[in-house]
């Protein structure tokens, strides 16, 4: 699910009639990655009035960083990628403000903000790895998309 | 850590894809942009039609009015500079809006020069009537560009004589040999780095929308099927009849412009479009597109 504006997005995947059949087809274990709004519509919680989809045990914090100004790009350690940190790219970002057992933080800022989980087939990136050529998150994606692990 | 950076800058354009950017000049117009679904406000003091109606000099809203809008909703708000007016540009930057337009809209403030838009940390947009405009503003800095239409008009000729002047003239260099880009990056007044990597890609380094014209849900669909890849409507909402459901249609329109069923439902019982002009009965000297060249 891609980044941008997300009551945009969740405004018309409601009135399109697409909540409820992603909803579903998550909870059946297709594999789903969100990028920055991507990632509100995955987490539990009402931002901005409209209600994410809630298939990750997560709340998040809209426009976490502040306005375009305060956007920035951070070299960021991802554990499960290797020890060369990721170019990550923060444009109006959310951030992770509250994970449940299931849910698996991948990556902190500095600060210890976390900006990156999985649960089970789901993956979650505050940050927008399709603006650069370091394609070591979707690598990622595709190998967990395709091991045999079951459903969250 | 860095902000303000090209892929930042560009970044934000390309999560507004997609979308509809509304003009609106009051917290009460912002909060139905967003609740109609608009990726974006342009906070203005007022809509291009009132500009052109009114006449004078038309200058960066005040601040006040910014703040306002910004406070009332929580998608983007972009705010209008005047052509070359960088002293605008910074203050507008201070108030740390998302994303400023250096806009024809306004009356130009410098009539040789645009603002050298790298010495920001805020991404730009500006208007262009053909690709040497849009390559001349891409290197002064903007991360995002629009065709300049003729705002205020509700006419939708002009927008896309522009758009289909830039996607002709990409198809144009993208067959052209590489031996002859020089004499291309000459005859349209473009630096030669952009025009080779046009060719090389295919299609243009940031994010293009339509702007300048867009009155219907049928204007916006047109526009995305010519190559843009969202729109800015300025008056076409706040002075339709009913602005509440024409914001929601034009949003349909755009996200479904490849499916006229769609189009077809969300334009229905609209009421009134804004009142339309005709563009040859504008005197030239107030044709807005022709500013900033």
């Amino acid at each position: 699910m891609p980044g941008g504006e997300s009551t945009t997005i969740l405004k018309l995947m409601q009135k399109f009639n697409l909540a409820i059949p992603l909803k579903e087809l998550a909870r059946s274990g297709l594999p789903i990655w969100g990028t920055c709004a991507g990632m509100i519509c995955l987490a539990k919680g009402v931002y901005n009035g409209m209600e994410g989809l809630a298939v990750m045990d997560m709340s998040v914090k809209r426009n976490a960083f502040g306005n375009q100004i305060n956007s920035f790009e951070s070299n960021l350690p991802i554990p499960p990628l290797g020890d060369e940190p990721f170019p990550a790219v923060f444009i109006r970002a959310p951030f992770i403000e509250r994970a449940g057992p299931r849910v698996e933080i991948l990556a902190r800022l500095p600060e210890g903000t976390a900006v990156a989980a999985r649960q089970g087939k789901l993956l979650a990136t505050a940050f927008h790895p399709e603006f650069t050529s370091d394609l070591r998150v979707h690598s990622y994606f595709l190998k967990m998309a395709t091991s045999p692990e079951r459903r969250q | 850590m860095n902000k303000g950076t090209w892929t930042t800058k560009t970044g934000l354009a390309r999560s507004l894809k997609g979308g509809v950017i509304m003009d609106v000049t009051t917290p009460e117009q912002a909060k139905i942009a967003e609740d109609a679904g608009a990726c974006a406000v342009m906070a203005l003091e007022r809509v291009p039609a009132d500009i052109r109606a009114d006449g004078g000099v038309a200058r960066m809203a005040d601040p006040n009015i910014i703040l306002a809008i910004r406070k009332a909703v929580s998608i983007p708000v972009m705010a209008k500079c005047r052509i070359g007016h960088f002293a605008e540009a910074q203050v507008l930057e201070a108030l740390e809006v998302d994303f400023i337009d250096e806009s024809e809209v306004l009356t130009p403030a410098d009539e040789s020069h645009h603002i050298w838009k790298h010495n920001f940390k805020v991404p730009f947009v500006c208007g262009c009537r053909d690709l040497g405009e849009a390559l001349r503003r891409i290197a002064e800095g903007a991360a995002m560009i629009r065709t300049k239409g003729e705002a205020g008009t509700g006419n939708i000729v002009e927008a896309v004589r522009h758009m289909r002047a830039v996607q002709g003239e990409i198809h144009r260099l993208w067959a052209t040999p590489v031996d002859e880009l020089i004499t291309e990056a000459k005859r349209i007044g473009a630096p030669i780095e952009l025009v080779k990597q046009v060719h090389d890609a295919g299609g243009l380094m940031v994010v293009n929308f339509a702007a300048g014209g867009i009155a219907t849900p049928a204007d916006a669909a047109l526009m995305m099927q010519l190559g843009a890849e969202g729109v800015f409507v300025g008056s076409g909402i706040f002075k339709s009849s009913d602005p509440q459901n024409m914001a929601k249609a034009i949003v349909e329109a755009v996200t479904h412009y490849q499916d006229p069923s769609i189009v077809a439902e969300s334009s229905r019982g609209l009421g009134s479009a804004m009142p339309g002009l005709e563009i040859s009965s504008i005197p030239r000297e107030e044709l807005l597109a022709a500013r900033g060249e």
